[in-house]
């Protein structure tokens, strides 16, 4: 009966979104100010809705209802508790579903905000919003029902179906397949979610920025109210990816944590235009320029989302992390047809009431820098898309299938990376509206000597590969730079206001949050630059098959092979499979690893889980790769030697201090004053 | 902020531009839309006519002593092609009851059955194709040219081709008797 | 002179010390190791994992793939070889990268020429937006004293944010 009831509270969801999208439009239209209060509190309900069909789904999940298909594809009676509930995005269906719930829950947020200062925009973001919540809801409803059940017909097939068919027999099978053993990390229970909420987040400002081209209030309001939504949203799409590399270097056994794999690229795009656009709203704010370009921007980063949703769940391209085949494709493609051409024709249209405001005085100045920057974003993505679809081009028209692997975007990226570094160290030292050669020269050459320093000191004790010097010249500028623009600040707030050295740090970073809450992720972006020099150009591998007490050497590392165990696990139904190896440098004991292989019954899948030590100079990281009980030939491990990758990691935590900072809510006396002076404005909707 | 200059013409979007958008976005929509539907399609249809393909054959495996065969040889002939891979569990499933289908029909001359290799190595296939005995004529799927004419969605798939050509029968996955082999081309045969 | 003669006989050694080494172990006669079939299968990719390089792919299919490299390589092939060899057997896709050949070239043209035609909007934008200032800026920056001048842009930003 749940199953039924979950869906039936889906169908009315859905329902309640249809009727809120035409009670918005109607309501705009008719200046109907209680149509559209309505069509907002009928949002607001569809978050309770939905929280009730998850909750439905939950309840299935750990009761194991195995009569219900999605429960039988990812649970299985070993899972413990929290695995089933996180079983819930662990399948197509479940997870389009949750992706439904954090939709309809930043929607009520960003519906729950005082309205009073952008009425008009109200029922347009009610729009846009519930028309992709209507979207995602009837993928549920029409193609990937969570709760459709399992049903013998009477030609004796077994089928899911949402309602019961003719002469036909419910099944329930004795226990479920199991979740899908790469999905049971915790990095995997982690990342999925993430980039869920960064890509839904991201619909917020693009649902506000479609309200201003429709109204024609082109001044940077939309942006204003939307700042910090784009914050959190990059914040959560940045770390969903990291968390996605991490879980790849856990779990995947490739020894790294990135392989440009189309699925990742497709994640990947919507964080360039993201990135693109948390720099180029600043112009807009700071001097009234790029409306143009911003919008392009925002529409840009909605599109990659819904795209990269598409082609992962549609099976156009097929991936190690892609969906399975489903039958969503084509809806999907029609949407993304619909919004496409509907965002663009209206961009087109109000083209020219987004003229800038202000005028760019040199070619130096920050704005131009930004500018610059937003290029070179623009360049990576260009790159990353045409990598994804020409596999589909060339197949289209040559009926060849082609690879675009990591060379391929690995030469084109760099030089850009690089160019982003360079502007990274020169941008804070540039000012808005003017700035010379000679300002600039005066500012940036002592960190420039600096760096350059640091840059031989690593040529005559680290390496002598000249891009990693380059990428290290480049680090060292940045940081210092940042470094110094934090202390000039501090020495000049020291002078004027009297405070004492960090006092004065804190109380700028404080008074300034965006602008110090960025140069902190700009510093730790090159640590984890860092990390990425050090696995792609000083990765080493060997592999080799050794019996107990031999040892693999490499990189001034020993691993001797002590011992290997098997044994089942019957509560969870995994077979281990564990080495003992010593890792020993300078013919000192370091550690000890285990790297090991868990065959899972269920799934009838192997994971290959890697013995690592980290250390910030460097990873051991060595793969059980083969090991036959009955064969005397012994076992084969792969070792890695990954230098510097642990920074990766390092920076990505300095990462999430530096957007918290930047994102973190401020008062805004701006607010307060509007609002008593505009208080004559104010509708039945602000109550 | 504070300077602020009115621009006088109001400029839009230039038609070209415009012209160039909507047709970078057409475009696009459509390949996706395309290789979309080519994805939902599954393998070829029953019906469907089998455009021309040569496969070349192991040696060992050759037919009439021919290193390499056309589909388009065996006009007036049942062709059964059969898609396998020495890496593939279900395929070994049906490796005999081929064989034994194979071994009643050759006789007649009237059946031709194809093994195509599917991204397989050659030392691998041969051990396959000897622990199962088979004999009738198998070559390795050169570039995937031929798998991808069918748009198989995996192995073991066996196609059934009548005498003038078409496509009558799929067979995704494994057969599970020889008995079902049969029925399909006793079909075919009586036409 | 003689510098540059020397010179060139070491590029001339470590050229020839190159030629040598490089069919991988097959001519000192030892088995490829590991290291070996590894290196060639890095760049390859297997059909059956589509996106994952065959070093590190687990199927069966892709550890024949590795056997079949291992057996190639102790025939004596070299690295071109045997991916020609799998570029004839299994088609393009098991490169790493499109062939550059034909329609491929589109691969590598189009994201640099469209990158340039990014750039040339970028400066036609700049020479727009920097129209000849006509008033010189009130509150300009006097070069002489750049801290003062940070000082108060600082003050001043901070109290835009407010």
């Amino acid at each position: 009966m749940l199953a039924e009831f979950g869906y039936g509270v889906l169908v009315v969801t859905f329902l309640l979104a249809l009727y809120s999208v035409g009670a918005a439009i109607f309501g705009y239209v008719n200046k109907s100010a209680a149509l559209v209060e309505s069509a907002r509190r009928s949002m607001l309900l569809t978050f309770p809705l939905l929280t009730v069909a998850a909750l439905s789904l939950i309840l299935l999940l750990v009761r194991g209802d195995f009569n219900v298909q999605f429960v039988y594809e990812v649970t299985s009676r070993s899972m413990p508790t929290y695995l089933k509930i996180t079983a819930w995005w662990g399948g197509q269906a479940g997870s389009l579903l949750f992706w439904s719930w954090l939709m309809s829950a930043f929607a009520s947020a960003a519906t729950l905000r005082k309205w009073d200062r952008d009425q008009e925009f109200l029922p347009w973001v009610i729009v846009v919003a519930n028309v992709t919540l209507a979207f995602f809801l009837a993928l549920n409803i029409l193609f990937e029902n969570p709760f459709a059940r399992l049903y013998q017909t009477f030609d004796g097939n077994i089928a899911a179906y949402t309602f019961a068919p003719a002469n036909s027999t419910p099944i329930t099978p004795a226990d479920g397949r199991g979740l899908n053993p790469l999905l049971r990390h915790p990095g995997m229970i982690i990342h999925p979610p993430m980039l869920y909420l960064g890509f839904v987040a991201y619909v917020i400002p693009f649902a506000f920025a479609i309200a201003a081209l429709v109204t024609g209030r082109t001044d940077d309001r939309w942006i204003r109210v939307t700042r910090r939504w784009s914050l959190w949203a990059w914040l959560f799409l940045s770390f969903g990816l990291v968390l996605g590399g991490r879980w790849a270097y856990d779990v995947l056994g490739w020894g790294g944590y990135w392989g440009w794999d189309p699925v990742e690229i497709a994640a990947f795009m919507p964080w360039l235009t993201g990135t693109a656009f948390l720099h180029s709203v600043m112009i807009q704010e700071k001097r009234g320029m790029l409306k143009q370009w911003n919008m392009v921007l925002i529409i840009l980063t909605y599109a990659l989302v819904i795209f990269g949703t598409f082609l992962t769940r549609s099976g156009v391209l097929s991936s190690v992390h892609a969906f399975a085949q489903s039958a969503i494709g084509p809806s999907f493609f029609v949407f993304i047809g619909v919004t496409f051409v509907t965002s663009i024709g209206l961009l087109i249209h109000r083209w020219a009431d987004l003229k800038a405001e202000a005028e760019m005085k040199s070619m130096l100045s920050r704005e131009a820098l930004f500018l610059l920057n937003n290029l070179l974003f623009m360049s990576v993505l260009v790159v990353s898309f045409w990598g994804v679809i020409f596999p589909l081009i060339s197949e289209l028209f040559t009926g060849q299938k082609v690879t675009v692997g990591p060379p391929f975007y690995e030469r084109a990226n760099s030089p850009l990376f690089a160019a982003l570094m360079f502007l990274m160290a020169i941008a804070p030292l540039s000012a808005w509206g003017h700035s010379t050669v000679q300002t600039l020269g005066r500012a940036i050459w002592k960190p420039a000597i600096a760096a350059a320093a640091i840059t031989v000191v690593t040529f005559f004790t680290y390496t002598q590969n000249w891009i990693a010097l380059i990428g290290f010249f480049l680090v060292a500028l940045v940081v210092l730079v940042t470094l110094y623009e934090f202390w000039r600040g501090a020495r000049a707030r020291q002078k004027t206001q009297g405070e004492n050295f960090f006092s004065a740090l804190a109380h700028l970073t404080g008074k300034n949050r965006r602008r110090y809450g960025g140069y902190i992720i700009h510093i730790s972006m090159m640590l984890m630059a860092i990390g990425i020099l050090g696995i792609e150009l000083f990765q080493t591998e060997t592999q080799g098959t050794i019996q107990v007490g031999e040892s693999l050497r490499l990189q001034g590392y020993e691993l001797v092979y002590r011992d290997i165990a098997q044994w089942d696990d019957r509560s969870t139904n995994v077979n281990y499979t564990r080495a003992v190896m010593e890792v020993y440098k300078n013919d000192q004991l370091v550690t000890k690893l285990h790297p090991r292989t868990d065959y899972y019954y269920e799934a009838q899948q192997n994971m290959t889980i890697p013995g690592v030590r980290s250390t910030m100079a460097d990873d051991v990281y060595v793969l059980l790769v083969d090991w036959e009980p009955a064969s005397a030939i012994g076992a084969t491990f792969k070792l890695y030697i990954n230098p510097l990758v642990n920074w990766l990691w390092v920076g990505s935590l300095l990462f999430l201090v530096g957007v918290i900072i930047a994102a973190w809510p401020e008062k805004d006396p701006e607010r307060a004053t509007v609002r008593a002076t505009r208080s004559a404005r104010q509708t039945s909707a602000a109550d | 902020m504070t300077e602020t200059t009115e621009t006088p013409a109001r400029r839009g979007v230039p038609l070209w531009a415009q012209i160039v958008i909507w047709i970078g976005l057409l475009g696009l929509l459509l390949m996706v839309g395309v290789t979309l539907n080519k994805r939902q399609q599954g393998t070829v249809q029953p019906g469907d006519a089998i455009p021309d393909f040569t496969l070349p054959l192991f040696s060992g495996y050759e037919y009439a002593g021919k290193p390499e065969v056309k589909l388009s040889d065996f006009r007036g002939k049942v062709v059964v092609i059969n898609f396998w891979a020495s890496w593939c569990k279900p395929c070994e499933q049906e490796a005999a009851e081929l064989q034994e289908a194979w071994a009643l029909y050759e006789p007649t001359g009237q059946v031709i059955f194809l093994g195509a290799d599917y991204v397989d190595t050659e030392p691998e296939a041969r051990v396959y194709l000897q622990k199962y005995g088979i004999t009738f004529p198998n070559g390795p799927d050169m570039g995937t040219r031929i798998s991808q004419l069918f748009r198989i969605q995996g192995v073991p798939e066996t196609y059934f081709v009548d005498k003038t050509g078409v496509l009558r029968y799929v067979q995704v996955g494994p057969f599970s008797s020889l008995g079902q082999i049969q029925a399909q081309i006793e079909l075919l045969l009586a036409e | 002179m003689k510098h540059t003669l020397r010179f060139t006989f070491f590029v001339l050694l470590l050229v020839l010390a190159g030629l040598l080494a490089n069919p991988v172990s097959a001519q000192d006669g030892q088995p490829p190791t590991d290291d070996d079939v590894n290196q060639v299968a890095k760049e390859l990719y297997c059909p059956v994992c589509e996106n994952v390089p065959l070093d590190v792919c687990a199927t069966q299919a892709c550890a024949q793939w590795r056997d079949l490299i291992r057996l190639k390589l102790s025939q004596g092939e070299t690295e071109s070889q045997i991916k020609q060899y799998f570029v004839e057997n299994y088609g393009a896709r098991v490169l790493n990268e499109p062939p550059r050949e034909g329609l491929n070239w589109l691969a590598y043209l189009v994201p640099p020429v469209i990158i340039l035609i990014g750039a040339g909007f970028l400066v036609r934008a700049l020479r727009m937006m920097k129209k000849p200032v006509v008033a010189a800026p009130v509150k300009g920056p006097s070069v002489e004293a750049p801290a003062d001048d940070y000082v108060a842009r600082l003050e001043e930003e901070v109290k835009k944010q407010k």
